[in-house]
């Protein structure tokens, strides 16, 4: 076990106990906190931001890819958004290698489940199997948790269209719509002021198009990915990543919509104070 | 590995009616000449909208259908909803196929439920080598050499409750007259919309609605 120097400082929140007690994941603080688990969740709050909103008609996710540049070969597949199984698929925000380990055990799920079934998975059940993967390396084996949040998106039909977030400690919570990453606290009060219910897959997409240009810097097509969950008539699912052209054309049209609501409210303010 | 008993002397059979699902099973316990008793219920509710007919080794049977039954009961309770009756076929066929190369349960089923998400009946047909089938109507046993060629003859699409338990009496009443194995006695359940009912334990008429 590992003790602290003597000679080591105190903490920003004034407790130099908390030092002892974060080097190993499975032990509690003597304020009841896993540290490891909450360092965890800091290492995503650095990561690129993502969104999942749920349609009447299907559910959209977009995601920021940080690592752009000219040099970089653009990937064959998504860095932030997976295909889990027909009917599921994630956004990732955090350490990319940790992702994957939980994506590639999330599909073994979802196809072990059908092998035994014949039937797709319920969603919650997917979410519920990661969820569980990712709480043992908060109990068992004194390594570090994932330092990963998920957003799930899923069509079942015992629920219809779902929309999850899971993160490092293990816990999930079903959402309508909610954000993750850097600047998600923006986001999310974004969501909370603008989103209805009501909106189908389209009007989510801008919703989840302003989201991004709220919670990133410069918001651009390069630097994100965009995604839609929808149910065909025939009961086919369709997974849809929006080719960079679309996506081009969407952003486009937000940032014009946003700058003209700006100029309105300038205005506005102009006349109110000119009074 | 008795094959003998596998194919033979119990009876289980099932038909689908347009909304409703019947399965059938005899109530003898024996052995070789032997007879144990003859109130024994072979047709387990797997859920409040499955059935679950058993015929072959007894501890087997027994075994293993309340193994299922349990794990269909861990599965709503962990989960909070129902399996469908397709996907519990799939997964009785499953535990039947993994244990077929290690050490075979000796046991003959028919699988009957009411999804009320499609709003229908189904019926499947599983063997002791874990195949599985959807069917509209089915027997295991000896009693099969008999019972098919009057289901070939009576069933129809979109049948009621009293044209449906108006062919199992006729089943019955075939393996009478017909099947050397006496077996006086059968389990008969409806399964439907509202859940399941017993049709009759000793004569195959009708109980009082």
């Amino acid at each position: 076990t590992r003790q602290c120097s003597p000679e080591l400082a105190d903490d920003d929140d004034g407790s130099a106990m908390s030092r002892r007690y974060d080097k190993v994941v499975t032990t509690f603080s003597p304020e009841g906190r896993l540290h490891q688990v909450e360092y965890a969740v800091e290492a995503i709050n650095n990561a690129g931001t993502a969104v999942g909103i749920l349609a009447t008609d299907g559910v959209v996710m977009a995601g920021e890819k940080q690592k752009v540049t000219k040099l970089l070969e653009a990937p064959k597949s998504s860095e932030k958004i997976y295909k889990l199984d027909e009917h599921v698929a994630t956004v990732v925000a955090g350490l990319t290698a940790d992702a994957t380990i939980l994506i590639d055990a999330a599909r073994v799920a979802a196809q072990r489940y059908a092998y035994q079934y014949g039937e797709p998975i319920p969603v919650e059940q997917l979410v519920e199997r990661v969820c569980n993967h990712k709480q043992l390396y908060t109990q068992y084996g004194g390594q570090r948790p994932f330092g990963v949040k998920f957003l799930f998106a899923g069509y079942d039909r015992h629920f219809g269209y779902q929309l999850y977030l899971s993160d490092p400690s293990g816990t999930y919570s079903g959402w309508r719509a909610t954000c993750i990453g850097q600047n998600a606290n923006a986001g999310q009060s974004l969501l909370k002021n603008d989103y209805k219910g009501t909106e189908t897959t389209s009007e989510c997409v801008t919703l989840a198009l302003k989201v991004l240009h709220k919670t990133m810097e410069s918001l651009s097509a390069e630097n994100l990915d965009l995604f839609a969950l929808r149910k065909l008539d025939d009961g086919t699912m369709v997974h849809t990543v929006f080719p960079h052209d679309e996506v081009v054309a969407l952003v486009a049209d937000v940032k014009k919509e946003l700058e003209a609501a700006e100029a309105e409210a300038a205005a506005a303010i102009a006349t109110s104070s000119g009074k | 590995f008795d094959r003998r008993v596998v194919r033979g002397m119990e009876t289980t059979l099932g038909l689908v009616g347009k909304d409703f699902a019947i399965v059938a099973a005899d109530r003898s316990a024996a052995r070789s000449i032997v007879v144990f008793k003859q109130d024994e219920d072979k047709v387990l509710e797997l859920d409040s909208h499955k059935l679950l007919g058993s015929a072959g080794t007894a501890a087997d049977s027994k075994a293993f259908t309340e193994y299922i039954q349990k794990n269909v009961a861990l599965y709503e309770i962990n989960t909070g909803l129902k399996l469908s009756t397709a996907a519990a076929s799939n997964f009785i066929r499953g535990e039947l196929a993994t244990a077929l190369r290690r050490g075979p349960y000796q046991t003959n089923l028919m699988l009957g439920g009411f999804d009320s998400a499609e709003n229908r009946a189904s019926l499947y047909y599983i063997d002791y080598l874990a195949s599985s089938n959807k069917v509209n109507y089915g027997c295991h046993g000896y009693a099969s050499n008999f019972v098919l060629s009057i289901l070939d003859r009576e069933w129809k699409e979109g049948l009621d409750v009293e044209q449906g338990v108006e062919i199992i009496r006729k089943c019955i009443a075939e393996l009478e007259t017909r099947f050397l194995v006496s077996l006086p006695a059968f389990t008969i359940k409806l399964v439907d919309k509202d859940g399941i009912r017993l049709l009759n334990q000793h004569r195959p008429e009708v109980a009082a609605a």
